[in-house]
């Protein structure tokens, strides 16, 4: 039986995908993001193992929690796509028992199980960092290749997608860059139901002294949340506005007319 | 005058049931047609709840003296007379309190001494010599042992001192059929006796029905003093709440009972109100305004208590409890727009601990109510949730909640209050001999508490002491042998002296003749002992003991499983110890052959039993509190809420923990969900989820803990703020010190 690596499990997650959900946090993550809030989770070194058995064994153990709100298994992190085969096997239980998945990515895995990964799940929550490649290296360690080249897989993916970024205050509290971060994901907008913006908040850096970490982001403020929450409204119009005019094209494709790209 | 009921079998007996299956109203809309509160409420309002914050403020606004409590001893009070639609104090001035002497004499006179108040001295004196009290009987028949037991906190607050209360009288019968009707059915009901062989049984049943009779008489005539006919049958919206209401008040005038709960009464006030709604009688504006007004009546309810009851059970709670919606056996939902109502109340009233609300939850309940209540749990966080899908089966489909967690058919049940045993202390005993591990005799000398339970004798190969399983769980069922009989016999004892001393008449007169009577059991600490037999199981436990042998420290080596991780390996410990120790319960003989039932509920008293018990094997230390109820360890839960509550849900209701298995849940409300609509959903889901696992109660706290650590250090910016500790509410800011930061080191759901 295969085994993945494991950071922890949160049985009550109600923020990681639609309806109730366990969540299974695996270790290990390639990007090194400054404002991480599970810091403990990004190393590949030392972590305890779960098998595909242990997962299915307790996610049937929430059944009901699943059945009343829509809910299932979510896979986080780290970055769950970092363990493809483990991923794969463990999806495909799940599915085998009814159960709805759900992972939760910032694009950067294995490429070479994207395709099967993408047949065993119903939703993804893909975390989009930053739409500047030079900024994006900065905060992740990265730059934006993964990213780019994951949402060109994803035009194969059929299930629903939930775009999230975390806005950090005075980087990508802007609306030129969520124009960027609309035009990124226009290739797969048909999918996407919502754009999630995350207000970038400090709970949780006290895991950095623990760990004996410098925290980079210490000056950075907090984001205000209402100011998030006002960001997430229009760029949500935007997204609906933008699938609009998308369907109203398809609508004239269909008919035979000719487009004026 | 019964215009425009449908009759039934109501009509020719006394079946309030039968009335409300045949005449009410199941709602399935949503809030929207709610209303604010009216000017009389807020009028009202306005004046209680200066009153009570000044209450807060100095513990108490006054205590009449001049006279013993009664059904009809005081004369009518008011607040805002022209302003009250709902009338009735349980004196002549609101929030003054009642001197009950029948439970304990000792106990009126040290409530009485702590805020500096003076009985009359003749009433004293003469008192004393020619009455005796419930609490005088008891300790003329209790034993050493039982003495002993409860001095050293083995067992813990019993009613063997004040009233047991857990009684529901039915209040609804004195609106449906006024006390001329009722008076006439007890009078049939003795008639019935007169033919019977005089025995002990039939001699007492036939004088209970007499006190019952005059009761129902002095329940009449104190509605008079405030100028109401309540001999015949309610005919007006208004009329049906305030005769109820009578009922209610002279249950609270005639006892003080711990916890003086209220019923079930939604569904069939709203039998009243809409009809008078249909007729034109009365506007929605007017029906919310007598359910805000019958509520604030229910928050000014008071006993008077020692300082020594408020560290035990803290904030001055009365457990007015209201058992809201639930199903009926024929499929339809018993939630009416009285539901709702009754509910608005904590937004037009502000949020409060009373009256405890509890919502009766099924997964069948309509939608929008369910999502009307995990709003106003978000809101106001006052509100606990109790499975009737698991109740339903049981009892039938008009049963009501005493207290916090204590089911009941409502007029036909009643309960023996009992309080709980310590089973944290019980575990210890089984590993020193029966012997007490903190309190010692005046020479030093250890104190043997249960006799006859023998040392432990496993050690390692090198010699030192080591605990084994299979030692320790046998001598501790040993111990809960001993325990379960030594329990019931106290019981009895009490429950005895309280119906010979302090017998409720008014609240018995609102019931069958005939009762079901339950013996309320209950048990303290049940997650430290699942854990401590966990870690004896799974990891390596070394005693450290005293000169005397007495286990006074754990050093545990290795990991083992704990109690709120779904984990089966202690979950199932844990149920054991529950099953066993209620078969133990039942192999006893009960008074008036009462039916034992088992409660795993603390409410505050989680922190007072850990401070009277020693360190535990779980590597709880000497006085650390327990968990409250039947919670996991804060701390020892690392998979999340809903593993915890799997934990939990495992513990067996029916015929094992029948008497209610508490459990208290806190939130943060960001970690409900993004968007106030996910909130919803996934608070109801979670409920729905909980429950079908076969759960039976939780408490939701959906606030953080930064707040509450903000509310202890500034009480003066959180004035109504309301928590739910374990089966009640309370304002925050009547906890004590420890109290406080005790709710505050609890688990919170935080993660976002």
């Amino acid at each position: 039986m295969r085994t993945g690596k494991l950071h922890s499990i949160e049985t009550m997650g109600l923020v990681d995908g639609p309806g109730i959900r366990t969540v299974f946090f695996l270790q290990g993550c390639p990007l090194k993001c400054q404002y991480c809030h599970n810091p403990d989770s990004q190393s590949f070194m030392g972590s305890n193992e779960i098998t595909v058995e242990d997962v299915v064994q307790t996610a049937r153990r929430y059944r009901e929690y699943y059945q009343v709100t829509g809910g299932g298994v979510t896979f986080s992190g780290g970055e769950p796509l970092m363990q493809g085969a483990f991923l794969v096997e463990a999806l495909a239980a799940l599915k085998a028992e009814g159960i709805s998945t759900c992972i939760d990515t910032s694009g950067y895995g294995q490429s070479h199980y994207y395709e099967a990964i993408f047949k065993l799940t119903d939703h993804l929550l893909v975390d989009i960092k930053h739409t500047r490649n030079d900024a994006h290296k900065v905060l992740t360690g990265r730059d934006m290749t993964g990213i780019r080249h994951f949402i060109k897989a994803l035009r194969s993916f059929e299930g629903t997608i939930t775009i999230r970024h975390v806005m950090v205050p005075g980087s990508t509290d802007r609306p030129e860059i969520m124009a960027e971060l609309l035009a990124m994901i226009e290739p797969i907008q048909k999918k996407v139901d919502k754009i999630d913006i995350l207000p970038y908040h400090k709970a949780g850096v006290e895991k950095y002294s623990q760990l004996n970490l410098s925290y980079t982001f210490e000056s950075v403020p907090e984001m205000s949340p209402e100011r998030a929450a006002e960001f997430e409204r229009s760029i949500n119009e935007a997204l609906r506005a933008s699938k609009e005019r998308a369907a109203e094209v398809t609508v004239i494709e269909g008919n035979g007319y000719q487009l004026s790209a | 005058m019964t215009q425009n009921f449908t009759q039934g079998t109501w009509s020719d007996a006394i079946d309030v049931r039968d009335f409300i299956q045949k005449n009410y109203t199941p709602y399935t809309g949503d809030d929207r047609f709610l209303v604010g509160k009216s000017p009389k409420t807020e009028n009202v309002w306005d004046k209680a709840k200066s009153l009570i914050e000044e209450e807060i403020e100095k513990g108490i606004i006054g205590i009449d003296t001049t006279v013993f409590s009664g059904i009809n001893n005081y004369k009518p009070g008011y607040l805002s007379k022209e302003n009250e639609v709902i009338v009735g104090f349980q004196t002549d001035e609101p929030l003054k309190r009642i001197m009950n002497p029948y439970g304990g004499f000792r106990m009126l006179e040290a409530s009485l001494e702590a805020y500096n108040y003076d009985i009359c001295d003749d009433m004293s004196k003469d008192f004393q010599t020619y009455r005796k009290t419930h609490n005088e009987g008891v300790f003329d028949a209790y034993t050493t042992e039982m003495k002993t037991a409860r001095s050293v906190g083995l067992l813990t607050g019993l009613p063997d001192a004040y009233g047991r209360g857990r009684i529901i009288g039915d209040y609804r019968r004195i609106a449906l059929y006024g006390t001329d009707r009722l008076i006439a059915e007890k009078k049939k009901d003795f008639k019935a006796l007169e033919a019977k062989p005089a025995t002990e049984q039939v001699i007492r049943l036939r004088e209970e029905l007499s006190m019952q009779i005059r009761a129902l008489k002095e329940i009449a005539e104190m509605a008079i003093s405030y100028g109401d006919d309540i001999t015949k049958p309610a005919t007006t919206a208004k009329e049906a709440i305030q005769f109820f209401y009578y009922g209610y008040l002279s249950a609270v005038k005639e006892n003080n009972g711990a916890a003086m709960s209220l019923g079930r009464n939604t569904t069939f006030l709203d039998i009243y109100i809409e009809r008078d709604l249909r007729a034109g009688l009365i506007t929605e504006a007017e029906a919310q305004e007598l359910i805000d007004q019958l509520v604030i009546k229910l928050r000014m309810v008071r006993h008077l208590r020692t300082p020594d009851y408020n560290t035990l059970f803290a904030g001055d709670p009365t457990w007015v409890t209201e058992s809201i919606g639930g199903m009926g056996t024929d499929g339809r939902t018993l939630v009416t727009k009285t539901a709702f109502r009754f509910l608005h109340t904590l937004i037009n009233l502000d949020p409060a601990p009373e009256p405890n609300m509890t919502v009766l939850w099924s997964r069948a309940l309509p939608e929008n109510f369910k999502r009307f209540c995990a709003k106003m749990s978000i809101d106001t966080g006052a509100i606990q949730y109790e499975n009737d899908d698991l109740m339903r089966p049981i009892y039938g489909d008009d049963y009501g909640i005493a207290c916090c967690v204590s089911p009941m058919r409502i007029g036909k049940d009643m309960q023996f209050f009992g309080a709980r045993a310590n089973l944290g202390k019980a575990l210890l005993y089984s590993m020193n001999e029966g012997r007490e591990e903190l309190k010692r005799q005046k020479d030093g000398q250890p104190m043997v508490i249960l006799q006859d339970i023998h040392a432990l004798t496993s050690v390692d190969p090198d010699g030192r002491e080591s605990l084994s399983y299979d030692e320790v769980m046998p001598a501790f069922k040993r111990v809960m042998d001993k325990l379960a009989g030594l329990y019931v016999n106290t019981m009895n004892t009490i429950h005895f002296m309280h119906d010979k001393y302090a017998y409720e008449s008014g609240q018995m007169a609102l019931h069958d003749s005939e009762v079901r009577r339950y013996i309320a059991f209950g048990i303290a600490g049940l997650s430290i002992v699942a854990d401590s037999l966990s870690a004896i199981k799974y990891a390596k436990v070394r005693p450290v003991r005293d000169e005397h042998g007495i286990a006074m420290d754990f050093v545990i080596e290795g990991d083992f499983p704990a109690f709120g991780n779904d984990d089966d390996r202690v979950d199932t410990i844990a149920t054991e110890v529950v099953t066993y120790f209620s078969d133990q319960l039942k192999k006893h003989e009960t008074y008036r052959n009462s039916e034992q039932t088992l409660s795993v509920l603390t409410i505050t008293s989680n922190v007072v039993y850990g401070k009277k018990t020693g360190a535990t094997p779980d590597g709880r230390g000497k006085g650390e509190p327990f968990a409250p109820g039947a919670n996991p360890m804060h701390g020892r839960d690392k998979l999340g809420a809903l593993a915890s509550l799997n934990s939990v849900s495992k513990l067996p209701f029916e015929n094992v923990c029948q008497d209610g298995i508490s459990n208290t849940f806190s939130i943060v409300p960001a970690a409900l969900g993004r968007t106030e609509g996910d909130r919803l959903t996934n608070l109801a889901g979670l409920l729905d989820g909980y429950f079908a696992k076969g759960a039976f109660h939780l408490n939701v706290n959906v606030m953080s803990r930064a707040l509450l650590i903000d509310a202890m250090e500034n009480p003066s910016k959180y004035p109504t703020l309301t928590i739910r500790v374990s089966g009640y509410a309370v304002h925050f800011n009547r906890l004590t010190r420890e109290q406080k930061e005790e709710v505050i080191m609890r688990t919170f759901h935080e993660r976002v």
